[in-house]
């Protein structure tokens, strides 16, 4: 029997207000076992920490019961008081009668009694407890990032910095992600090549890190510290080693109707290409849905022109394998596609475009050499109406149901920047609220409307419909409480935001948790905003929620420095409560290895006693404590119960459970 | 076809294919035949028997004779090879030391059945076609074969042997059977009709451990009814709820890994319907999941240990009329 020491918390109101923690002091200590019994306002300050301290010493305590919030809050904290006193820091239980009863209850009488009733259980599972002992691994000091625009770069420059090699694996033929696409940048309309390509010829040139452009990761296995990564490179059919990047084969290509991606389909590219003058690296890349030669075996002109002999035809995808001790997700975002979205003629008109189209109708490197032209025929737009919140703030079905956040700051940009090159057009710019959180983004906008005189008009646009060259609009204005019919001659859609598709697989491959929109969840939305909650991966940029430019190389800064922290370590502390076969109990079915989703079971055929002095031959399971995670599924999968976890093993939720049922 | 079954155990033993032969012999009657191990030509000659009473499912024994050294031959009737599959996919039979002779099969019988037809005394049974000739004390008696099956061959899920090394007589296709029939009409009960239905089948157990000792799929190295330790071991009821409790924790435990071979219901001694149990939990993996045999094939990931996207959500419960 341990000597039990029972110690509730008021924290402050949030308990004391709903739960009589006198009264669940009173009642535990009648328990078997608790030989200590209190309450106290603050359990987590210093004082509270010291009276735990001070009674495990004077009690000997054997076992701490601890009645407050949830253990991810407050877990660790008491391990280590108890630990400071002399007990081992696995002989604590939390009994979370905060989120669990004060929180979720009303009735003063029935929150006392569950609270009582938690706490019993918690004393039931410390009485089963067992001193643990948590081993080390080892931190392998390279990083990988997943994804190579602005967040990519900014988190392996950063980590790069500071000494440890990186990789960045990017599916595109270059990085540089969607900043390359845009022309100007909100709240100062400095220009966005300018700033994002010498961080990318930094990143080029920077000997800690490796890019691995046009590539993908395949598959992901091992644990913090300790990754192995399967890295795909895509053939790009031209020898990176040799290409100069002189772009002789762009111009020669006799495939010219290739819709260029960089300019989202805006004009055409060849079959092979560079996507834009400053890609990094800077090599051509051949496109196997359009090239001849790849097709039907015929053309060639592309190797004819190479000086430099780097076409190679017949290159193969290779894989490489690496390892990591941490990795960083940095998918990045896509406008939605706006198929749902006919009332606005997208797909019926070509002067009905999103806001990434217009970036590039506008920028000075797009299809139109910066000068703003109707795409259907080339003329100058007299009238633009921009419609913000296409998909965003929407019923599910259609669109999403999330603020895409960036939007209002860049169609004010657009406004203003239309004014601004021709102050003969009248802009207008629908909005259901106007967002401009964030430092110098409110002015920006007022100075769209007071200095540039762009008309904002609360209200949606109802219906947009081609008609003589002109795109007739219908909208409500809700402050004027009237019908807008507006003759345009552009119409620009701010389309909401969503994760990349590749975003999804590689939660499944990395473990790592996502919300219903698939945007990567953090470890915690206020305290560990660039962590996942699997150890080991973390989270930079828009990957994780809609965000700025300036938001997320902040973040991945943020992002960078965590991973720095894991790689400054030479060994990590693992979590003791890992899974356990009895090996005289196994079956050797296999069941556990199959559920395990961290590879960290495996099988051996050992030797056992058998009766009359002979030997049996068994297969049996065997855990790496240093892979498990201690998620349990194997222990539900056993059939015969021989998979434990230690610290929750089988026995102690079962008297957990008689302890609640009593 | 019992001629030739028996003729295989011999050549086997005779041309040194295999050390030992799993197969039948005569139990206390002619009609109870018991699965026994033949070591030599002679033992089969004068004790190997197989007949239409060879129900027994041999592929459980495999777990043990497979380890022993030597080769170990087999006869897997279709439903057996299931066993047999499943057994090998969670490595628990060591198929290098396997031969395993697939037996073409057109339904065991139950002596049971014979009882049933009026037929007291049995002294010996002759296959005649569609019939079976029964001599009594009291004379001979026609009984026709198809009244005379199991229960699970008068349902038969699947004449393909699935896992074998050598034929003998065809291999089959799977069935289109109703074998869910019988689930269906308790699904169609009240709840309190359903419970008095199970109370009234259950309240019988004995706890003698006969169907947990013949599944195949009840292989664990110590069963948790075994385990002090577990909490659960209690060879004689307590109280009226135990023997539920033993039924449908094992129908639990093998959940997913039941192929549904009928053994447990033709070993109780007191006629307990006991495949009704795993049939249900077949049944609704087949509704939650999607269709999954178990022992059908050596690769498929059992659904309750594998996660799709279309799984059922939790709420099924309530969905299906379960209480919140």
């Amino acid at each position: 029997m341990q000597r039990v020491g029972v110690f509730v918390c008021w924290c402050g109101s949030n308990i004391a207000a709903t739960v009589d923690v006198e009264k669940v002091a009173q009642t535990l200590k009648q328990e078997p076992g608790v030989v200590f019994s209190t309450h106290y306002q603050y359990m987590c300050s210093q004082a509270g920490q010291e009276m735990i301290a001070d009674t495990i010493r004077e009690y000997g305590l054997t076992g701490v019961v601890i009645c407050s919030c949830s253990p991810r809050m407050h877990e660790a904290t008491f391990r280590k008081t108890c630990q400071r006193a002399g007990l081992n820091p696995y002989m604590v239980e939390i009994a979370n009668i905060r989120e669990q009863c004060s929180w979720i209850h009303k009735d003063r009488e029935a929150a006392t009694e569950k609270a009582v009733i938690l706490g019993r259980a918690a004393i039931a599972k410390v009485h089963l407890n067992a001193p643990l002992t948590a081993g080390t691994s080892s931190v392998k000091k390279r990083a990988l990032v997943i994804g190579g625009g602005i967040a990519g770069i900014q988190t392996a420059l950063d980590i790069a910095d500071a000494g440890f090699p990186v990789d960045i694996v990017e599916k595109k033929p270059t990085i540089g992600g969607k900043m390359t696409q845009i022309d100007k940048t909100f709240p100062t309309l400095d220009c966005a090549a300018c700033i994002l390509t010498p961080k990318m010829v930094d990143a080029a040139q920077n000997e800690n890190i490796r890019i691995f452009a046009y590539s993908e990761v395949q598959a992901v296995k091992g644990f913090v510290g300790n990754f192995r990564v399967t890295i795909k490179k895509k053939a790009r059919f031209v020898d990176e080693t040799k290409c100069t990047g002189c772009g002789l084969c762009t111009e020669k290509c006799p495939q010219k109707k290739v819709p260029n991606e960089f300019n989202l389909g805006l004009d055409n590219r060849r079959a092979i290409y560079i996507p834009f003058a400053q890609a990094v690296p800077k090599v051509a890349t051949i496109d196997a849905d359009y090239c001849s030669m790849l097709k039907t075996g015929k053309c060639g002109v592309c190797s004819k022109v190479c000086t430099a002999g780097a076409i190679d035809y017949k290159q193969q995808d290779t894989f490489l394998e690496e390892e990591y001790g941490a990795i960083v997700v940095a998918t990045g975002f896509n406008p939605i596609k706006l198929d749902k979205f006919d009332e606005f003629a997208y797909s019926q008109s070509k002067d009905v475009v999103t806001s990434l189209e217009f970036e590039r109708l506008m920028n000075a490197a797009g299809p139109t050499g910066g000068t703003l032209l109707r795409p259907s025929d080339g003329t100058h737009p007299k009238t633009i109406v921009f419609v913000q919140c296409v998909g965003s703030r929407c019923d599910d079905s259609k669109g999403k149901p999330y603020c895409s956040k960036i939007c209002c700051m860049y169609t004010a940009k657009h406004a203003m920047l239309c004014r601004e090159k021709y102050p003969d057009t009248d802009v207008y710019v629908f909005y259901i609220d106007v967002r401009t959180p964030g430092k110098n983004f409110d002015e920006f906008y007022r100075r769209a409307v007071e200095e540039y005189g762009v008309h904002y008009i609360k209200g949606m646009v109802g219906k947009v419909v081609p008609e003589n060259g002109k795109l007739k609009v219908q909208a409500s204005d809700l402050l004027g409480g009237r019908q807008l019919h507006i003759d345009a001659d552009m119409v620009v859609l701010a389309a909401a935001i969503e994760p990349d598709e590749s975003a999804r697989p590689l939660a499944t491959m990395l473990t790592a948790s996502m919300d219903t929109n698939d945007f990567f969840t953090e470890a915690h939305p206020k305290l560990r905003p660039v962590e996942s909650p699997t150890a080991g991966i973390f989270l930079s940029g828009a990957c994780q929620g809609p965000k700025d430019i300036p938001e997320t190389v902040a973040q991945a800064s943020a992002a960078a420095a965590k991973v720095i922290g894991l790689l400054c370590k030479d060994q990590l502390v693992c979590n003791p409560c890992v899974a356990q076969p009895d090996e005289l109990m196994c079956n050797g079915c296999s069941s556990c290895e199959k559920v395990c989703p961290y590879g960290a079971i495996t099988y051996i055929n050992k030797e056992f006693r058998g009766p009359n002095r002979t030997t049996l031959l068994r297969r049996v399971a065997q855990v790496n404590g240093a892979v498990c995670q201690g998620c349990g599924a194997c222990t539900v999968a056993c059939p015969s119960g021989a998979m434990d976890l230690k610290g929750f093993s089988n026995k102690q939720i079962m008297a957990e459970v008689d302890a609640i049922c009593r | 076809m019992q001629e030739r079954v028996k003729q295989k155990a011999i050549e086997l033993l005779e041309n040194g294919t295999v050390d030992r032969v799993l197969g039948w012999k005569t139990g206390e009657f002619f009609y109870d035949l018991t699965p026994a191990v033949f070591t030599s030509r002679e033992e089969a000659e004068t004790n190997f028997v197989f007949s239409a009473f060879s129900g027994a499912n041999l592929s459980k024994y495999l777990i043990a004779e497979s380890r022993k050294g030597g080769k170990v031959a087999v006869f897997l009737k279709p439903c057996d090879s299931y066993s047999f599959t499943q057994l090998l996919k969670e490595h628990r039979i060591w198929r290098e030391n396997v031969y395993a002779v697939g037996v073409q099969c057109d339904g065991m019988c139950d002596a049971e059945k014979l009882r049933d037809a009026g037929c007291e005394g049995i002294l010996s049974v002759r296959e005649e076609g569609e019939n079976l000739i029964v001599g009594t004390l009291y004379g001979e008696k026609t009984v026709a074969r198809k009244d005379a099956l199991l229960e699970r061959c008068t349902v038969c899920k699947s004449k393909k042997i699935v896992t074998f090394d050598e034929l003998i007589g065809e291999n089959g296709e799977e069935l289109d059977s109703d074998r869910f029939a019988e689930v269906a009409r308790l699904e169609a009960m009240t709840p309190e009709e359903r419970f008095d239905f199970w109370r009234g089948e259950l309240s019988r157990c004995i706890r003698c451990n006969a169907c947990r000792n013949v599944c195949p799929a009840c292989s664990c190295e110590k069963c948790v009814f075994d385990n002090a330790d577990s909490g659960v071991r209690n060879k004689a009821a307590a109280d009226s709820f135990e023997e539920k409790l033993f039924h449908i924790i094992r129908a639990f435990h093998v959940a997913g890994r039941c192929t549904d071979c009928g053994e447990c219901s033709r070993v109780c001694p007191q006629h307990i319907p006991l495949h009704l149990l795993n049939r249900k939990f077949i049944k609704d993996i087949n509704e939650l999941y999607g269709t999954y045999q178990a022992g059908a094939d050596p690769e498929t990931k059992p659904p309750l240990t594998d996660y799709t996207v279309s799984d059922c959500e939790p709420s099924v419960v309530y969905e299906r009329g379960g209480k919140p």
